[in-house]
């Protein structure tokens, strides 16, 4: 991600003001994972908003994210079912294995972790997905094994 | 049109608000989150009254008035409703006055007892939030925030710097800079005028308290200390005095008992800076040199202009601010003649400001590797010390300050207003170019409290034009004005980053009204009055500076100490 190639996609929204915000830092993290601090500087310049204020709404929204994604992409569910069936303390043991909290990426790139609110699989609760890959009814003990197969295979390559 | 509030009609006009009715009428309600001439947030609910036929109690600060609305202001339900939201505040917050810096100045606390909360009602878990004290002018301390978001709107509307926004939702929020980043690197200007809207001690100065008793006691140290034009006349706020009361006398005889060895007058410092800036300014008139030509003496603006305007540097004038002129000539003139090595002199300065702070540790402001001023106080802070050693400035006797800085003309004490460093420019500027004294001295358009005051001066065959504007908020106006072309004509911008100048500044005593601030400004305009040497340029002690040291104005010796470079910076740092 570099000032230019934000710029250029900024340049999708001619004469965009505030209203157009919410809609601009979507396309950024849709397009590269996470919103970078270059990235608001650019947006702030172009709209004239401060980078305080861009930052202020950013935080109010659980979607955005302020580093990069890790290799993969952890989401752990704390919807209603989830909660039920657990998933609090599935958090913290996440946390202790991945050694960071919801929003961080692990210091050598290959994991990031975020918390959602339902991933609409309530059947296989608690869950936990992996760049996709849906790991259900997921106990504390089994969440080592887990991560440790993704290890694996980065070893593997 | 009336309203009728606890049973009793009160006039009031369409566009008030509830809250402005009743407080024209005399009528007290309770605020936290509101400021007035800012935007009503209607954040804390600490205003609310009852209006019959309303459901709800309203926010009076952001409820229009309506004919014939019935106002109930202190029903039990709205002090209940009052003394809940303190109860929900105190909460939250660590609760710890004892140890508070605000104790004494506390709206929560003030509030607090007002309300007669003399139990804590709700217990349980509190926002946990680190102090940042990163930057060298403003600590924040967000456990003490109660997130009224005055510092926000100031920041925002007064100044248009916006270096702090509410970051996060619901139990998390929080005050915070771009990136939750430390306040040293954010765009904050350090004016401190969120210090002084901020009802908690969740805003102060970084203090510089412990360096100055530190150096006091030091045997091998000469400690020298310079006040700055405006904190004579507001220090009295601090021991009860009515604002405006002139305490320059007993201020030096109190600066000597804590054991200043020297007691300079950052006003001399103020007729040095007239005497280069002036002449900066007739050189660039009278050669065509980068016009208009911008003040530098206030930090906050300087700042601004190189993170906001950086095209617009050459537009600036190169002076060092007094406060740095006087550090310079005190350890280079003073300690020559002195006999004192520079090393061994801790220079300390009385400010009205936070950002001198910051403009003291700049690194440019090195020579030699020395800095020109080792340590900044605000006025509060000077107040402290004073309170500290029992110091009653009623009891004081007067005396003066130290030669060879301690002689002023009135030209420099006008500079803690908005408009004065323009008018004592402009008296030495005009005597520069023509040769003669202004007929009429006082320039009254350029005086008093609007944020954008203008001007035009037959100075020989030219009209001068010439602006002053206080509050950052009107800078940048000014600034995109002047950026479009559309104020082709302008020579001279005098800019004050805090409203009205110096004695609105971010270290000045807490909870001023604007009638305060009003008397300040005229106590310095009564010293210019009453005295008889009122030019910068007919100060023997400044004379005779040039003559035994700098040569002359804006000469060799000058620009190696007096005169400084600006550089452009990023808004936010990457």
């Amino acid at each position: 991600m570099n000032a230019e190639s934000i710029g250029l996609l900024l340049d999708q929204y001619p004469g965009a003001g505030r209203d157009q915000l919410i809609p601009i830092l979507q396309d950024i993290q849709e397009r590269y994972g996470y919103l970078s601090k270059e990235a608001v500087v650019v947006i702030s310049r172009r709209l004239n908003i401060p980078s305080s204020k861009i930052y202020g709404v950013a935080t109010f929204y659980n979607q955005f994210r302020f580093l990069a994604p890790g290799k993969y992409h952890v989401q752990l569910c704390r919807g209603t079912a989830c909660h039920v069936k657990g998933s609090a303390a599935l958090l913290e043991e996440v946390k202790k294995e991945l050694k960071v909290g919801p929003g961080q990426t692990t210091p050598d790139g290959l994991f990031s972790l975020e918390v959602v609110a339902c991933i609409g699989a309530c059947g296989l609760s608690p869950v936990i997905s992996v760049n996709g890959e849906f790991h259900a009814k997921v106990k504390t003990g089994g969440v080592k094994r887990i991560f440790d197969q993704y290890r694996a295979r980065e070893k593997g390559n | 049109m009336m309203i009728e509030v606890n049973g009793q009609k009160i006039e009031c006009k369409p566009e008030d608000t509830v809250l402005t009715a009743l407080q024209r009428a005399g009528i007290f309600v309770p605020t936290l989150c509101y400021l007035p001439d800012l935007f009503a947030n209607g954040a804390c609910r600490m205003c609310v009254v009852e209006v019959e036929g309303q459901r709800n109690l309203i926010p009076s600060c952001a409820f229009p008035v309506a004919e014939n609305m019935k106002v109930s202001t202190h029903s039990p339900r709205v002090l209940r409703a009052r003394k809940t939201i303190i109860e929900l505040l105190c909460s939250n917050h660590p609760d710890d006055c004892l140890y508070c810096g605000r104790n004494g100045s506390c709206e929560l606390q003030r509030l607090t007892e007002l309300l007669g909360v003399r139990e804590r009602r709700y217990t349980g878990e509190r926002s946990r939030h680190r102090p940042d004290v990163s930057n060298p002018s403003i600590a924040r301390d967000p456990a003490k925030c109660i997130l009224c978001g005055r510092c926000v709107r100031v920041c925002e509307t007064t100044q248009s710097v916006s270096a702090i926004d509410f970051i996060g939702r619901g139990s998390r929020t929080k005050i915070g800079t771009a990136f939750d980043a430390g306040l040293n690197v954010s765009s904050c200007i350090n004016c401190g005028q969120c210090i002084k809207v901020c009802p908690t001690g969740a805003l102060s100065e970084q203090s510089s308290l412990k360096e100055v008793h530190n150096a006091l006691a030091d045997p091998h140290m000469t400690v020298v200390v310079q006040h700055a034009p405006s904190v004579s006349v507001t220090l009295a706020e601090e021991f009860g005095m009515k604002p405006g009361v002139d305490v320059n006398g007993v201020m030096v005889t109190a600066l000597r008992r804590l054991g200043f060895d020297k007691v300079f007058d950052t006003s001399f410092s103020a007729d040095l800076t007239i005497m280069e800036e002036a002449s900066e300014f007739a050189h660039r008139l009278t050669r065509g040199g980068v016009l208009p030509m911008f003040t530098s003496c206030s930090p906050g603006w300087i700042k601004f202009v190189e993170q906001f305007y950086p095209k617009f540097l050459p537009n600036l004038s190169t002076c060092k601010s007094p406060q740095q002129m006087m550090g310079a000539v005190v350890k280079s003139y003073f300690a020559k003649q002195a006999g004192l090595d520079p090393h061994k002199i801790f220079s300390v300065s009385v400010m009205p400001c936070t950002a001198k702070k910051f403009e003291a540790q700049r690194p440019e402001m090195l020579f030699n590797g020395l800095p020109d001023v080792d340590a900044v106080l605000t006025t509060r802070e000077l107040a402290q010390m004073i309170r500290m050693r029992g110091l009653d400035l009623n009891a004081l006797e007067p005396d003066t300050a130290d030669t060879p800085f301690g002689s002023r003309s009135t030209a420099g004490k006008i500079f803690g207003a908005s408009g004065g460093v323009m008018e004592a420019a402009l008296r030495t500027a005009h005597h520069l170019i023509t040769g003669k004294e202004l007929e009429a001295l006082e320039l009254k358009a350029i005086r008093g409290m609007d944020g954008l005051k203008e001007a035009s001066l037959r100075v020989g065959d030219v009209s001068v034009n010439v602006a002053v504007v206080s509050g950052l908020g009107n800078a940048r106006k000014l600034m995109e004005e002047i950026a479009s072309g559309a104020r082709p004509n302008l020579h001279f911008v005098e800019v004050m980053t805090c409203p009205g100048g110096c004695v609105n500044g971010g270290g000045q005593p807490y909870n001023a009204s604007p009638e305060a601030v009003r008397a300040r400004m005229q106590a310095l305009y009564r010293i210019d009055r009453e005295e008889k040497v009122r030019t910068s340029h007919g100060n023997k002690s400044v004379q005779r500076l040039y003559e035994e040291f700098l040569e002359k104005p804006c000469g060799k010796k000058s620009h190696q100490l007096l005169h400084t470079r600006y550089h452009a910076r990023e808004e936010v740092a990457l």
